[in-house]
């Protein structure tokens, strides 16, 4: 049992007054160890909202820089930050939020050298990256490891999100393989309504507090989609597909996958 | 005339119809990188053609969606 101080009774009152978080979930929020893949546009929103939420240790891991294309969306970095490693910046300003936040910062991309070693210090992992191969590696290695996380992509002004438990549809499930490089847009190629990635963010830092609260009913065996040129929601259920490659009942991958970037994808990536 | 539910919508389709041809008539971007699902279940794409379409069939397109960091 955690000890409150005044202060963080104070902090945390308005969670407190929830009938359903209480004290017990507020410890429970403060006792979590969430891994946040990808410090741009999703990650962004999803870290302000779990540091402000008392989560006790977030993994943020994101080689990049900020660059100044990125301040339309990616609203942790500030314009101060350009040319600074986004999980510095990142850092700063989770702590500048919540100084009783711990935080571990990899500047490195997630890739299968390094995908179980960082997943296995998590509770939850949150998918903020930009590109199919990290998207499907984050699956792999969850589903292996048996660790639950949230999913989130986002594409001009539609966003789509999941949550996945062991034993429940994974992303693999839904979509066999990443599709062949350059078939489907980025955003940095087909552009993105910023305020999207903070839908899709908050979503999925919402789903965070409810999987440690247990608060409600998770996105599981569910894919949210919503099209913001029409704020149209829809809920498709999905299920576990007995034959997925990876959590079906005979899984035929049996090691991490570092799929290709397109060439225009990969010189954007390493910008 | 029946009725199938693309995406939750109803469209009046004449049958015989496979699901091939709903994704046709339903002009589908890049059909290969589409997901779909018929009445809850995913159906390998191999399959699309073979599959005749009853009334009332739910049918779901899902898309990929990437983006996010960057």
């Amino acid at each position: 049992m955690i000890d409150f101080t005044e202060e963080q009774i104070q902090r945390y009152s308005r969670h407190i007054l929830l009938q359903d978080v209480g004290v017990e979930g507020q410890e429970k929020i403060m006792n979590a160890r969430v891994l946040v893949v990808g410090a741009g546009g999703i990650g962004a929103p999803v870290s302000l909202y779990l540091a402000a939420a008392g989560i006790g240790r977030i993994g943020i891991i994101d080689a990049d820089v900020v660059d100044l294309s990125n301040l339309q969306r990616q609203v942790i970095h500030f314009t101060k930050d350009v040319g600074v490693p986004k999980v510095k910046s990142a850092e700063e300003k989770i702590k500048a939020i919540n100084p009783d936040v711990k935080v571990d910062t990899y500047q490195e991309f997630l890739d299968s050298s390094n995908a179980l070693d960082i997943i296995k210090e998590y509770d939850f992992v949150v998918d903020g990256t930009d590109n199919f191969p990290v998207k499907f590696l984050i699956n792999d290695a969850c589903v292996m490891v048996g660790k639950p996380f949230s999913h989130g992509g986002i594409l001009r002004f539609n966003g789509q999100t999941f949550t996945h438990l062991p034993g429940t549809a994974c992303y693999r499930c839904m979509f066999k393989e990443p599709p062949p490089a350059g078939a489907v847009p980025t955003c940095s190629q087909a552009g993105v309504l910023g305020a999207i990635a903070g839908m899709i963010g908050t979503i999925q830092a919402a789903e965070t507090l409810k999987y440690f609260t247990g608060v409600g009913e998770l996105l599981t065996n569910k894919l949210l989609t919503f099209d913001a040129k029409t704020m149209q929601f829809r809920t498709v259920a999905v299920k576990h597909r007995d034959t997925c490659a990876i959590c079906g009942s005979h899984p035929t991958i049996d090691h991490l996958i570092d799929y290709e970037q397109a060439a225009c994808d990969l010189k954007q990536h390493r910008k | 005339m029946a009725n199938i539910y693309v995406n939750g919508e109803a469209q009046e389709v004449n049958l015989p119809l496979s699901l091939s041809e709903l994704i046709r008539l339903n002009k589908v971007v890049q059909p290969d990188m589409v997901s779909v699902q018929l009445n809850e279940e995913f159906v390998d794409r191999n399959d699309w053609k073979n599959i005749q379409l009853k009334d009332g069939d739910n049918v779901d397109f899902l898309y990929f969606m990437g983006g996010g960091s960057k």
